[in-house]
């Protein structure tokens, strides 16, 4: 049995039916073939499919799609600025952030809020705020480096 | 400053940081089929019979299929593995199970269904009798008199007995020396874990019999190889293997698997594509994990605190079937590690490598050398402790004298370049070591206790850019380990490079342009790198065992050396002057002490292309291919300081510096150097400190999820403080070496020296990882300092 | 990753909610869905209807009378760390609150939520039955207040009833010379307490007055060390009377896994119970 939603997604308004069952990351992989947005586990754990939902960064994929209903959600791919970068997106860059790119937008979308949060985090701070997200090319160093480094530029613009 | 050596920002990123980079999971193709596995929840079991009806009759289910459909089709259908030692045991290995399941997670049957959701629900209603065997899930359990066997043709569990080194030699020298030590250990079984699951789209084009293949590859070539020789018997210039964005493989994505050409087959069946995604679940029981040794060594010392012999016999699990490269990796990756940093006069290994009801052990980043320094590491601490010497002066006392090289060590390998005194003793100053140990002094003599701090070293070698081939040939490769590269440069001066590496997060695009730039003295953005596609490149080897740059790179740079002396030939032809006279620099053809007498890069590639006026020898176009075959493997080395604190109430262990200092020879491009070293230390920190892949007596992986299973956190860690020391290479063109898994093999014996010396005041003289807090509780329990 | 089909069913009011979870017996209460979601992907849990609680705005929110708190049961942990009559009146719940996992389960997981699913390593049930708070529950027919001590009887087991539905939780004010802390031993995988000890000392003319030590983590239920609390009375809290108290420890059927048997978490718990009670102390200052 479907279930009729309406979502804003990076600015977009969409109507869908959707079975309810179906996780919102996988609504918004499959569905709207928005698939910066990865997977990486199942248990919760990994970060990869971290979204901006309602101004909060959240899991989306321990969130039904049906329970979106009505929301607005921000993901990697509306988090430039008509193509100019997030100064995250930039910090990650510049700071030689990411390898293999797997994990990044879920930990850009992680680091976006908790920058927002709290515009002077510790490096200490930043990676417990940063807890929810694993990394297995980085080491981290670079990430903590970056969100630091995006503190300062204003990275909570 | 030169474009090479410089940290320059990657080219890779700005698809990445913005979603738009593809994953193999990211695909789909029109008419697309969901490919869902059935597994053995056991071990090891028979099975009698399975019944496909009610999954069969499921919504959405297009086709399921079991080994009976595979052997009706004709196809191979088999998984090789792909490096043979002698008397090697080979069991078949089909692409789903027979009549016999031996791992947790060994597929069965696979159901297509219209979405994946529908295959889930329907690969519940296939129903499989089972048959529970007894398992048998240790390394060294597996040979005990009685074990479950897995395979009637390897009695004892036994898939080989190797040995290196001189044994009798050995032997004496134990019996001669002044002092010895032994310790028996545990090097734990590890998940790859790359964040991306495997994952595989086939799309078969019955109009022209043709497969494309798109998957999680670090080297598609091979696998496309070993499609076609083994598993579907299509030809090889029938199957297109794309490795699109990879997301992370640390060597777990090297590996030819069961699942991916199943779904390739399954696609060929039912004329569809076929997509086929790991859950977690799935990767972490299919993925081949990494290590699990048990291992007993000893040092044998003279009077004057010298090392005069070396022995390990190591019992290594090679899991429920022999994985692509598993036979390699305790014995040529792992044996002839052991000399280490040292002047070792006698060595002596015995590996003996078993069949266990688990996942396959197979390459993880490091492969071997990791197992292979732990033990050196842990028995230069342990010869120290037994000649009285401090570890850093112990080592330094047996270290291979710079002036030493090429040095010839009693375990096959000849160590090319090094100057192992200097990065440990950068190393030592960068750490304060005599201040530490002063710290420790303090610490150890205040009645009131306190934690326990304690501080490690590990002064490592790797040996990297697997090769040559004839040498890998002869120890039974069953590849050669070369690398190739096409260089195309295009009539108006741009260059297209067509490399047989596949990166995954290594930074190839960049570092590659950065070779290609500073070799022709042109933009970085006139250049395109293309790799991981079979279809535009041609034959590669892939990316593992840190040899891109070393490999690769020198594949890059024969390549543009055929190209410049070409470009040679025709600027002599346009300048009227003689080959031998004209020198390219800076993008010119220039003749020797002519000024003003050049052709720019850009006139004499027109005129290759334009071919009006070309030497009468000279082929028109301009575009070299090279194979590249190393004259040996190379060796990076550097000493790493971890610093630890043990609370002493509750055994928890709190890593409060960690130093490095590494010599990987020329950098390339020091930002990506230094960040593969970060991530190879939080690697093997997370192997020392957390992970554990855990099986139980029935087989079951009881750590198989991340609820469990503990993969290094940001909070986790510290920020590592890292140094380099520069001794190039001497025999491939760049002078580099490779950097992708140094610090994955140098920290766990890091942080192990570091743990156990915290400990020593206790009389503890080791404990094996993960170090998890109630093991040195319990380590500490009823013991006094 | 794909749970089992559901019919879902959207509440919109705590009535309706009670009336859809009258007419379906399979149903389950989703709210923010940060137990239940995990264990349905992983089809560990597979119910036939799900009634989404998520947007009844009666269950959330922070609310102060004289002498109490009352947290609505669909407040999120996030809002729990951040909320000022918390971290005024009642800072452990927004200490421990803050220790939950990471960022973005506590923006969407729920104190009731988490409290309903009773898992023994989650971070909130020791503070709650420390700070002897009241759970409200709600069924058709009347409401139940559970004091917290009572509302955990076993393992993933409490005495919610299958017709009730909880609203609030009541959780009264720490005077003037009470101090608190919560400190956690986290599981390095799951982020789980495999001991988490949370303390209230009440100091008045410089002797513990009230006094109050629990643990998560450690037993299958929260574990109120009553034996300890009862030793500090009277005494100066000073590091010795702490010792002393503290061999009053007696924990019974300790839970044990592979990452901490109960052996070690005992010694956990006797480590962490003290730390906890020194930190509660110096804040109690």
């Amino acid at each position: 049995m479907g279930i009729t939603i309406s979502v804003e997604v990076n600015g977009t308004t969409y109507e869908r039916e959707v079975e309810p069952r179906t996780l919102l990351v996988h609504f918004l992989r499959e569905e709207l073939r928005l698939t910066g947005t990865n997977v990486g586990c199942e248990t919760s754990l990994c970060g990869a499919c971290t979204v901006h939902l309602d101004g909060l960064a959240v899991k989306s994929c321990t969130q039904l799609a049906v329970q979106a209903d009505g929301a607005k959600i921000t993901t990697i791919e509306g988090l430039a600025d008509n193509g100019s970068l997030h100064p995250m997106q930039q910090a990650f860059w510049d700071e030689h952030g990411l390898q293999c790119g797997y994990c990044t937008p879920g930990m850009i979308m992680a680091a976006t809020k908790l920058v927002e949060d709290n515009p002077d985090a510790s490096e200490d701070d930043i990676r417990h705020g940063l807890k929810g997200n694993l990394c297995r090319c980085t080491g981290y160093q670079n990430i903590v480096k970056a969100v630091a480094s995006a503190a300062k530029a204003g990275g909570a613009r | 400053m030169s474009v090479l050596g410089s940290s320059i920002k990657r080219r890779e990123d700005p698809a990445l940081i913005t979603g738009k980079g593809k994953y193999t999971d990211d695909f789909s193709a029109p008419g697309m089929l969901h490919a869902v596995m059935v597994r053995s929840p056991f071990g090891h079991a028979r099975v009698k019979a399975i019944d496909i009806a009610a999954a069969a009759g499921a919504p959405g289910v297009a086709a399921v299929y079991t080994a009976a459909n595979i052997t009706a089709s004709g196809t191979p259908g088999v998984i090789p593995t792909a490096w043979l030692l002698p008397n090697l045991k080979t069991p078949a290995h089909t692409l789903l199970a027979t009549d016999r399941v031996r791992y947790v997670g060994h597929p069965v049957a696979v159901l297509l269904a219209e979405s994946r959701a529908a295959a889930t629900d329907a690969a519940a209603l296939v129903k499989v009798d089972y048959e529970p065997l007894p398992a048998v899930v240790d390394p060294k359990a597996a040979v005990a008199e009685g074990a479950p066997l897995l395979y009637d043709e390897a009695p004892g569990n036994i898939a080989f007995d190797w040995e290196l080194g001189d044994k009798a030699a050995t032997d004496a020298a134990f019996s001669g020396a002044a002092k010895t030590a032994t310790l028996t250990f545990r090097n734990n079984r590890t998940l790859p874990h790359a964040i991306e699951p495997r994952a595989a789209l086939a799309a078969w084009d019955s109009e022209n019999g043709k497969l494309t293949l798109t998957m999680t590859s670090q080297n598609p070539h091979v696998h496309r190889l070993l499609m076609t020789i083994a598993s579907l018997g299509l030809p090889e210039h029938k199957i297109r293997v794309i490795a699109p964005e990879v997301g992370g493989g640390f060597g777990s994505k090297i590996h030819h698997y069961a699942d991916e050409a199943i779904a390739a087959w399954c696609s060929i069946q039912i004329k569809r594509p076929v997509k086929w995604t790991a859950t977690r679940t799935e990767s972490n029981l299919t993925d081949a994990h990494g290590r699990d040794h048990w291992s007993t060594a000893g040092i044998a010392i003279d009077g004057d605190g010298k090392i005069v012999g070396l022995r390990i016999e190591t019992h290594a699990a090679m899991g429920a079937y022999l994985s692509t490269f598993a036979p390699a990796v305790p014995t040529y990756l792992y044996g002839t590690l052991f000399s280490g940093q040292y002047d070792i006069p006698a060595i002596h290994v015995h590996v003996i490598g078993t069949f266990t009801n688990t996942a396959p052990v197979d390459a993880l980043r490091g492969a071997g050398r990791p197992e292979a320094t732990f033990a050196v590491e842990r028995m230069m601490d342990a010869g120290a402790a037994a000649a009285g010497l401090d570890p850093a002066e112990f080592r330094r006392r047996n270290f291979i004298q710079p002036d030493a090289f090429p040095y010839q060590t009693q375990v096959a390998l000849a160590y090319d370049s090094g100057n192992y005194p200097q990065a440990l003793d950068k190393a030592l100053k960068l750490a304060d070591y005599d201040g530490l140990r002063a710290r420790q002094a303090e610490r150890r003599a205040d009645p009131k206790g306190g934690k326990l701090l304690g501080i490690g070293l590990s002064s490592y070698i790797e040996a990297c850019g697997i090769a040559p081939s004839a040498v890998v040939g002869s120890l039974g490769a069953q590849a050669g380990l070369w690398e190739s590269a096409k260089v195309r440069v295009h009539p108006s001066g741009s260059v297209t490079v067509y490399s047989g590496s596949c990166a995954h997060g290594q930074g190839h695009e960049t570092t590659f342009s950065q070779i290609v730039s500073d070799r022709l003295g042109i933009d970085m953005d006139q250049i395109d790198i293309v790799q991981g596609d079979t279809e535009e490149v041609q034959f590669g080897m892939g990316t593992y065992g840190s040899r891109s740059a070393a490999v690769g790179g020198s594949a890059i740079v024969k390549s543009l050396d055929k190209i410049i002396a070409k470009g040679k030939k025709i600027a002599a032809h346009l300048l009227e002057a003689s080959v031998d006279d004209i020198e390219f620099e800076n993008g010119e053809f220039k003749v020797k002490g002519s000024p003003g007498q050049a052709k720019a890069w850009g006139e004499v590639v027109l005129n290759a292309y334009l071919a009006h006026n070309l030497p009468e020898d000279l082929e028109p176009g301009l575009e070299e291919t090279s194979f590249y075959d190393p004259a040996n493997f190379t060796y990076p080395f550097g000493t790493h300081v971890a610093i630890v604190e043990i609370d002493p109430e509750t055994g928890e262990i709190e890593i409060l510096r960690y130093v490095a200092v590494d010599d990987c020879g020329n950098q390339i491009n020091p930002m990506i150097v230094e960040g593969q070293i970060h991530g190879g230390i939080a690697h093997g920190l997370g192997q020392a400190l957390w992970e554990e892949a855990r099986y139980d007596e029935s087989g079951q992986l009881t750590s198989g999820t991340l609820l469990d299973y503990a993969l290094p956190r940001a909070h986790h860690l510290v920020t590592y403080e890292l140094e380099h020391t520069v001794t190039p290479c001497p025999h491939n063109p760049l002078g580099v070496k490779g950097i992708g898994e140094a610090g994955a093999i140098a920290s766990p014996a890091a942080v192990a020296n570091a743990v156990c010396d915290a400990l020593k005041p206790f009389g503890v003289d080791h404990v094996d990882m993960p170090f998890t807090p109630e093991k040195i509780w319990r380590t500490l329990q009823g013991r006094g300092s | 990753m794909f749970p089992s089909a559901f019919d879902y069913h959207r509440a919109s009011s705590i009535d309706d909610a009670l009336d859809l979870l009258a007419s379906h017996s399979e149903a389950k209460f989703l709210a923010g869905g940060h137990s239940l979601i995990p264990m349905m992907k992983l089809r560990l849990a597979e119910p036939g209807v799900l009634i989404d609680i998520g947007r009844l705005d009666e269950l959330k929110g922070i609310s102060e009378d004289n002498g109490s708190i009352r947290v609505g049961s669909l407040t999120t942990h996030a809002a729990l760390a951040a909320s000022e009559a918390l971290r005024r009146d009642c800072p452990i719940l927004a200490e421990a609150a803050a220790l939950i996992a990471d960022p973005q389960v506590r923006n969407k997981g729920t104190i009731g939520g988490n409290i309903a699913h009773a898992d023994p390593a989650s971070d909130l049930p020791a503070v709650l039955v420390a700070l002897g708070a009241t759970i409200h529950l709600k069924s058709k027919s009347a409401d139940r207040p559970v004091a917290a001590a009572d509302f955990f009887v076993d393992l993933l087991a409490t005495s919610l009833a299958d017709n009730e539905i909880m609203t609030a939780i009541e959780i009264p004010k720490l005077g003037a010379g009470t101090g608190s802390a919560y400190l956690k031993v986290e599981h390095p995988a799951s982020g789980y307490a495999v001991c988490g000890a949370a303390a209230l000392i009440t100091i008045a003319n410089g002797s513990v007055s009230a006094a109050k030590l629990a643990f998560n983590g450690v037993t299958a239920i929260p574990f109120a060390a009553d034996g300890v609390s009862e030793a500090l009375l009277g005494s100066d809290a000073g590091d010795e009377a702490v010792d002393r108290a503290m061999a009053a420890l007696a924990v019974a059927d300790p839970m044990s896994d592979s990452y901490a048997s109960g052996e070690y978490r005992t010694a956990l718990a006797r480590a962490y119970g003290k730390r906890a009670i020194r930190a509660a102390r110096d804040r109690a200052a």
